[in-house]
């Protein structure tokens, strides 16, 4: 049986069998909605969201099947041509490699000279602050001051890198015009620019381990290396992981730096996926092809990011 | 032989000796580049071409400066620089601090599943996005504007994310005794949330700070003429055209580093909890 029953606005009636009619913002006792104040509330968000977010993926999504070049009017649909001839393109995987070889030279340098320096500034050393502030200032400064310095700095006559490696016997390097050079000097600098964040960040981790661990193992005779390997990197694993995937995004992308040291060159050694897309972009105007490169650089990222979760199912301790 | 006290009580102090060595030796190795800037930057361009280096200059240049202002118009790009960045800054604090409270403290279906979405976005990779939107601002004509370079900044999921952390830790029973008051939603924010969130909120400042001053890409992509150029923009324009002019590099480069350096010496402490934050588990 059922009745329709008004309610009164205190809410207190409880036919829990019967249809009762409710006010639209009441529809429960006790359990109001408040969407229509939070749409109100995340209106500017979503504006800008939709705008410069949600509509450039999708958008970016359905270019990557057209060929346009934006100023000429219309678009003409032509498949997976783009994604084919992306692949068939030499300079593509040239692209690839450059930037593969910079990630993966870059991320595991990177971890290991900040987890050492964390460690270390874990230890009683006077002046810690001073020096966490020191060593953090090159990830503050933009990467276009960080890569004219970093030019200067690599001037095959009068830069003070070839000036240091003369102390140690070594010759000078041409390092930004030599082709084999140039990805060196690249991983140099993105590592000196980049390595203070997962200092910070593995400092918090290290922080967060009990000392009593140590302690315990300490006791047992366990001396620094077994304690290093048994208690603080499983540990610390939660934030190695995290530290790996948020490095290897974000070096994947590399573009201010390369932009303003190398221009991609010499001979495209250092060009790198960003760099490519933003050229057929921007340069060539190849608007299609830029946006099937650029899903392509997601596709990677997406698939990386997913390999190493799972791979962080077994090995990181107190993982989901 | 025995191991007597003094004999580990050495090793212990020349291990810490070793220690402080090495740190402080790779403190100033990461410090040399800055230094070097600032010394090239008031030399004479003759004390800058030798070999082997030069660390002092004999006299001190600071003409450099006045020459390479005179070059380009650091002083528009600078202006367009802090301009943006400071209107984006305040721009973001205003929208992710509606979101946030959203987010933390309002009730409707799907609530979670949209803020989980919002943060997958974050996952995307900026080049996907960056094509399309120079579009929408080509359609809605704002290329080479002030609205190109702010607009798109005003939304952050980053922001939103920081901010609806911190709400969270907020107790409610402030807003309830609020609420009972009279207060309306946009006034608890206003009064209790906000006041009540400042490290959160200064935290978030700095970090969008940073990241439009420092932004380089997407002025490259959106800016065409000299006088809407950013700091940053400016520099690697002048780095072309002048290119073995170091003294006037370095100078230019100490401009664009001096404002952020200078930031963040005074709140430090905010971009590292910043950036513990981004790292802890939920």
């Amino acid at each position: 049986m059922s009745q329709t029953v008004t309610v009164i606005p205190n809410n207190e009636v409880a036919f829990t069998d019967t249809k009762i009619k409710r006010p639209f913002f009441n529809r429960r006792p006790g359990k109001k909605s408040d969407l229509p104040m939070a749409l109100l509330f995340l209106s500017p968000t979503l504006i800008v969201f939709s705008a410069f977010i949600l509509f450039p993926v999708i958008f970016s999504f359905y270019l990557s099947f057209q060929k346009w070049n934006m100023f000429g009017g219309k678009s003409t649909f032509v498949g997976l041509d783009n994604y084919i001839s992306l692949f068939k393109n030499p300079d593509f995987w040239l692209v690839l490699k450059n930037t593969a070889i910079y990630t993966f030279a870059t991320v595991p340098l990177n971890m290991v000279f900040s987890l050492m320096i964390a460690y270390a500034l874990g230890k009683k050393i006077y002046g810690k602050k001073l020096l966490r502030t020191a060593l953090f200032a090159p990830v503050v400064i933009s990467p276009v001051a960080a890569a004219v310095i970093w030019r200067w700095l690599y001037d095959p006559n009068f830069g003070l890198i070839n000036y240091f490696l003369g102390f140690l016997g070594i010759g000078a390097i041409n390092w930004l015009n030599d082709p084999s050079a140039a990805m060196f000097a690249l991983i140099i600098m993105g590592v000196w620019k980049t390595f203070g964040i997962n200092m910070i960040l593995f400092s918090a981790g290290l922080q967060a381990i009990p000392e009593n661990y140590y302690e315990a193992a300490r006791i047992d005779g366990a001396g620094p290396w077994a304690r290093f390997r048994n208690i603080t990197i499983p540990m610390l694993s939660p934030t190695i992981f995290f530290v790996t995937v948020m490095s290897m995004i974000g070096s994947f992308q590399v573009f201010d730096l390369v932009y303003v040291l190398t221009s991609g060159g010499p001979l495209g050694s250092t060009k790198v996926l960003v760099f490519y897309i933003y050229e057929y972009a921007f340069k060539y105007f190849q608007m299609g092809y830029a946006s099937a490169a650029s899903y392509v650089l997601f596709a990677i990222l997406f698939a990386f990011t997913m390999i190493q979760i799972r791979y962080m199912k077994d090995k990181v301790y107190g993982a989901i | 032989m025995s191991f007597n006290f003094s004999m580990v009580k050495t090793f212990k102090i020349s291990k810490s000796v070793l220690l402080h060595l090495v740190i402080y030796a790779i403190t100033i190795a990461t410090v040399i580049p800055f230094i070097w800037m600032i010394l090239t930057s008031v030399k004479n361009l003759n004390e800058i071409f030798i070999y082997p280096p030069k660390w002092l200059p004999s006299k001190f240049h600071f003409d450099n400066y006045v020459k390479a202002f005179e070059a380009a118009p650091f002083g528009r790009y600078y202006f367009n620089s802090i301009f943006v960045a400071v209107t984006v800054t305040i721009g973001q604090l205003f929208t992710c601090s509606l979101a946030a409270f959203v987010f933390a403290r309002m009730k409707f279906k799907g609530r979670d599943i949209l803020f989980y979405v919002f943060l997958g976005t974050m996952m995307i990779p900026y080049n996907v996005t960056m094509i399309p939107s120079f579009m929408v601002l080509y359609w809605l004509g704002w290329v080479n504007t002030y609205q190109a370079l702010i607009v798109p900044g005003l939304a952050s999921a980053f922001g939103v994310f920081l901010l609806r952390q911190f709400f969270i830790t907020i107790p409610k029973e402030l807003e309830e005794a609020a609420y009972i008051d009279g207060a309306t939603k946009f006034g608890v924010l206003r009064r209790i949330i906000l006041p009540l969130s400042k490290p959160a909120l200064a935290t978030l400042a700095i970090f969008t700070f940073m990241g439009v001053f420092n932004d380089f890409i997407w002025a490259l992509i959106v800016i065409n003429s000299e006088d809407m150029r950013t700091v940053q923009l400016g520099l690697s324009v002048f780095r072309d055209r002048y290119l073995t002019q170091w003294d006037l590099l370095m100078a230019g480069s100490v401009t664009a580093v001096l404002p952020i350096l200078i930031v963040f010496f005074f709140a430090q402490k905010y971009f590292i909890r910043g950036i513990t934050l981004s790292g802890l588990k939920e």
